[in-house]
C-alpha cells in the first residue's frame, strides 16, 4: 500500500439552500434558528399544502437573472452554478491556470424539466418540447456548471444517491493527492421535483410536518433542494496563490451497508464502518472529533441506525452533534456537499449548529443533539455523514490547518 | 501503474457471453437500434430476486457475475459502475404512473430502483459486499471514470479485486425521444454502418464488467495501462491531448499495434477520427466497434472487452478490422468519441 503525500486544502466554499443563497445568509439563519422548511410554492403538485419542503426561495427566472444565464437551464444546474461560483470566487484561485476538475453529484439531474415534458409526451410521443429533456442526464448539469466556470480539464458526476456529494469531494481529494489535478471544485446539486416528492411519499417516509431529526417522535423527512461546493487545492496551489485555507480534508470513507435497497441495517454496520474508516485515514481517535454533522434525515429507520452506529463508536461520551436537515430539508445528492460546507463553516466560525425541533431522545439510544447555536468553542475536527439508497454510506472529516 | 484484467463479462447486441468464439457469427440489425442478446438470467440470480429486477439491473448483475466467475472471485473488495442513463425503465414507469394517477397510489418499487446506483448496489447486496461502492454518471466518461477510480484504488492498495463496469439500456421511451433529436436513423444493415456514409447513427446498449487487480495472477494476459478523458476539445487541441497522453504512459505512439476507433457512422466525424489515427498511429492496424454494439454512452466498455479479447487471442476478427498492419497484438488503444464532445482513450497491453 502506498502512502499518499501532500495535504488537500479547502480554499473556498459556496452554498445555496432553503436557509440562504450564500454563506453569510446561511450563517445568519443558523444563528437565528430560522428553518427554511415550508410549503411548496415553486412547482405544481397535489401535495402543495400537505407535504412541507425546504425550497430555495427563488424562482428559476430569478436565479437565471441573478446569474445572467439562460433561464431555460434546469434548476439543478442553476443551483449548482450559484454555489460553485461562490466557492470559486471565495477561493482566490485562478481555475484557468491549473489542472482543474469539476466533480459534481446529483440524483435528480434534469428531472424537473423531464417531468413536464412527459405530460405532453405521454399523450402523443411526437409532442413535448425537446429542449425540456436535453438536460435530463445527470452529467448534463455538471457540463453546464463546468462550461459556466470555464473548466475543461476533468469533469465528472457521481450518483450514489444521498451519499453522492461526499464521494465527489473524496474523489477530488484523491485526484489531487495522486497529482492528477491541482484544483478540484467538488460538491453536489439537486433541485426539488415532483418525481422525488412522489417517490419518497410512496415510500411513506415524508413527514407532513416540519421534520424532527433524532427526536423520539420523528415521523419522516422533508425534502429540500440546493447545492454546496468546495474548492480543493494542492500544496503547490496554496503556496503559489499565498492562500490561507482554514482546513484540510483529513479523512473519508465509502462503504456499503449491503442490507436492503432502501433501509439501513439496525446496527448501522455501513455507517459505523464509514465513520471508523474515515477516522483511521485521518489518524484521529473518535474523541478528537469536536462535532458530527449527522445524516439525520428524520426517518424512523435512518436515525435509529445512525444513532446506534454513533453509540457503538462512542459509547456514552459522544461529541456535539446535530442534523441540519430540520433547517434545509433533505437535499438528496446535494446534501453531502451542503453539509460539507456547513462542517467547514463550523471550523471557520468555531461554532456548532442546532438540531431544530428536538425535544425527546430516541428511547434506548439516549442521544441528545446540540439544541442551540453555539459559538466561541473549539472546533478542530468535524465529521459529516451521508448515507443513501442502495446501502451507500460515506463519511468525511475536515480538520483545521 | 498497470492493473490486471482477471475476468470479464459482457452482455451486448452480439453474442458476447458463453463459449462462443470471438464474434464468430456477428449479428446484423436493420432499423435504428441494437438490442442486447440476453442470457438466461436464472444462471446468475435467484429467480425470486429476478422478478423484482428491471432489465438493466439484470444485465448488470449477470455481467458482473460473469466477470467474477471468470476471475474465480466470490466477493470483490469494491464495485465501481459507470452508467449515463441509469435505470431508465424504472424511471419511465414511475414517471408515467405519477402522471396517469395524478400523484396518487404509486408503487414505490420503480422509484427505489430508479437511482443510478441501483445496479452497483444490487450487486453489493447479492454478494454481501460491504466495501467501496461507487457510481459514475458523466455521459460518455461514466465507464472511463470508473476505470480511473479503480486505477487510483489499486495504486493505493494493489492487493484488491475490484469489479468495474459500464452499463446502459435502451427503453422504448428513450429511443423514441432520442430519435426525435435526429441522432439515430434507420439503417438497412448495422454491420454496414460505415459503408453508406450518412447522417445519424444507431442506438446501442449493453453491460460490461471487468474484474481488476493490482496484482498479476496466473493466466492474466491483459493489463489496463492508462485512461484519459478529453472534454470539449477539437482539431489540433484534441490531437495535442492524445499525443500528451503518451507522455504519461510507458509507450511511444509508434508502439501501438491496433487502434479501435469509436466511429459511429456519421461520415464527417468518422473521417476526423480516422485522420487523427492516421496522423498519430500510421503503423497501427485500425478497427471499429460501434457497428457491433451501437452508439451509447458506455460503448467504450464494449470496446475494452473487445480489445482485451483481441490481445488474449492474438487475432483481430475481420469484422472489426478496417486496416491490417500485420503487427503482433501487444498494445491496443481505444479512442472513443461520443457526439464529438466526449473523447476518451483506454490503453490495454499484453502482460
Amino acid at each position: 500500500m502506498i502512502k499518499l503525500k501532500g495535504r488537500v486544502y479547502v480554499a473556498g466554499t459556496g452554498v445555496i439552500s432553503a436557509i440562504g443563497k450564500s454563506i453569510p445568509e446561511t450563517l445568519t439563519s443558523f444563528k437565528n434558528h430560522t428553518s427554511g422548511v415550508g410549503k411548496v410554492t415553486l412547482f405544481d403538485t397535489v401535495y402543495k399544502d400537505s407535504l412541507p419542503v425546504g425550497e430555495v426561495k427563488a424562482s428559476n427566472s430569478y436565479l437565471a437573472a441573478q446569474l445572467s444565464v439562460n433561464p431555460d437551464l434546469t434548476r439543478t444546474a442553476l443551483l449548482g452554478i450559484s454555489a460553485a461560483r461562490e466557492a470559486v470566487a471565495a477561493s482566490g484561485v485562478d481555475v484557468q491556470k491549473w489542472r482543474t476538475g469539476l466533480i459534481s453529484a446529483t440524483t435528480v439531474g434534469g428531472m424537473d424539466k423531464t417531468e413536464s415534458f412527459f405530460v405532453d409526451f405521454l399523450k402523443d410521443p411526437s409532442r413535448g418540447r425537446l429542449r425540456n429533456v436535453v438536460h435530463h442526464e445527470c452529467g448534463s448539469s455538471t457540463e453546464l456548471i463546468a462550461d459556466d466556470l470555464g473548466v475543461k480539464g476533468f469533469i465528472s458526476t457521481i450518483n450514489t444517491a444521498c451519499s453522492s456529494s461526499v464521494n465527489a469531494i473524496a474523489l477530488g481529494t484523491r485526484l489531487i493527492r495522486h497529482n492528477i489535478l491541482d484544483v478540484v471544485i467538488a460538491g453536489g446539486t439537486d433541485s426539488l421535483s415532483k418525481f422525488t416528492l412522489n417517490g419518497f411519499n410512496s415510500l411513506m417516509i415524508l413527514d407532513q410536518n416540519p421534520c424532527r431529526p433524532f427526536d423520539a417522535g420523528r415521523n419522516g423527512l422533508n425534502l429540500g433542494e440546493g447545492a454546496g461546493f468546495v474548492v480543493l487545492v494542492s500544496d503547490r496551489v496554496k503556496d503559489e496563490h499565498k492562500l490561507k485555507p482554514s482546513c484540510v480534508v483529513s479523512g473519508y470513507a465509502n462503504t456499503n451497508d449491503a442490507f436492503h435497497q432502501t433501509a439501513s441495517s439496525p446496527e448501522g454496520r455501513g455507517s459505523f464502518a464509514a465513520m471508523q474508516k474515515a477516522l483511521a485515514m485521518a489518524g484521529l481517535s473518535p474523541d478528537q472529533i469536536d462535532y458530527i454533522n449527522l445524516h439525520g434525515t428524520g426517518t424512523l429507520n435512518n436515525d435509529l441506525s445512525e444513532g446506534t452506529a454513533v453509540r457503538r463508536l462512542y459509547g456514552d461520551r459522544y461529541p456535539r452533534l446535530s442534523s441540519t436537515k430540520a433547517f434545509t430539508g433533505h437535499t438528496l445528492g446535494a446534501s453531502g456537499g451542503i453539509e460539507a460546507v456547513f462542517s467547514i463553516m463550523a471550523i471557520e466560525q468555531q461554532c456548532v449548529f442546532p438540531n431544530l425541533r428536538f425535544e425527546t431522545s430516541i428511547p434506548g439510544l439516549d442521544i441528545k443533539p446540540q439544541v442551540a447555536f453555539e459559538s466561541n468553542i473549539n472546533v478542530s475536527h468535524v465529521m459529516s455523514n451521508s448515507f443513501g439508497f442502495g446501502g451507500n454510506c460515506s463519511s468525511i472529516i475536515f480538520s483545521v490547518t | 501503474m498497470a492493473v490486471y484484467i482477471k475476468g470479464m463479462g459482457n452482455i451486448s447486441p452480439q453474442k458476447t457471453w458463453g463459449d462462443e468464439a470471438l464474434l464468430a457469427n456477428p449479428s446484423d440489425y436493420s432499423g435504428s437500434k441494437l438490442s442486447a442478446i440476453e442470457p438466461d438470467y436464472a444462471q446468475f440470480v435467484d429467480v425470486k430476486q429476478l422478478r423484482r429486477m428491471s432489465r438493466v439491473i439484470k444485465m448488470g448483475v449477470a455481467a458482473g457475475t460473469m466477470a467474477l466467475r471468470q476471475a474465480g472471485i466470490n466477493t470483490p473488495d469494491g464495485i465501481i459502475t459507470g452508467t449515463s442513463f441509469g435505470c431508465l425503465e424504472d424511471t419511465g414507469v414511475f414517471l408515467t404512473k405519477l402522471i396517469e394517477n395524478n400523484e396518487n397510489a404509486l408503487n414505490p418499487t420503480p422509484f427505489i430502483q430508479s437511482t443510478h446506483n441501483t445496479i452497483g448496489s444490487q450487486i453489493a447486496l447479492l454478494l454481501q459486499c460491504q466495501g467501496y461502492n461507487q457510481t459514475y454518471t458523466q455521459r460518455a466518461f461514466s465507464f472511463e471514470h470508473a476505470l480511473i477510480d479503480a486505477i487510483l484504488e489499486l495504486k493505493e492498495n494493489a492487493n484488491q479485486s475490484l469489479l468495474v463496469g459500464g452499463v446502459d439500456e435502451i427503453t422504448s421511451y428513450s429511443h423514441t425521444i432520442q430519435k426525435r433529436f435526429g441522432i439515430f436513423r434507420d439503417r438497412a444493415s448495422s454491420l454496414n454502418l460505415f459503408r453508406n456514409g450518412r447522417k445519424g447513427t444507431v442506438n446501442g446498449e449493453g453491460a460490461v464488467y471487468v474484474t481488476l487487480s493490482g496484482e498479476k495472477g496466473e493466466g492474466n494476459v491483459v493489463s489496463l495501462d492508462s485512461v484519459l478523458t478529453i472534454y470539449n476539445s477539437y482539431g489540433s487541441e484534441l490531437k495535442q491531448k492524445v499525443s500528451g497522453f503518451f507522455q504519461e504512459t510507458s509507450l511511444e505512439t509508434s508502439e501501438i499495434d491496433l487502434v479501435l476507433l469509436g466511429k459511429s457512422g456519421e461520415k464527417d466525424t468518422d473521417a476526423d477520427l480516422e485522420n487523427l489515427a492516421a496522423d498519430l498511429f500510421p503503423g497501427a492496424s485500425l478497427g471499429a466497434f460501434k457497428h457491433l454494439c451501437g452508439e451509447y454512452p458506455t460503448a467504450s466498455a464494449f470496446a475494452m472487452w473487445l480489445g482485451a479479447r483481441i490481445i488474449r487471442e492474438g487475432k483481430t476478427p475481420a469484422i472489426v478490422l478496417d486496416k491490417e498492419s500485420g503487427r503482433p497484438l501487444k498494445n491496443v488503444l481505444i479512442i472513443n468519441s461520443y457526439f464529438e464532445k466526449y473523447y476518451s482513450l483506454i490503453l490495454l497491453r499484453a502482460c
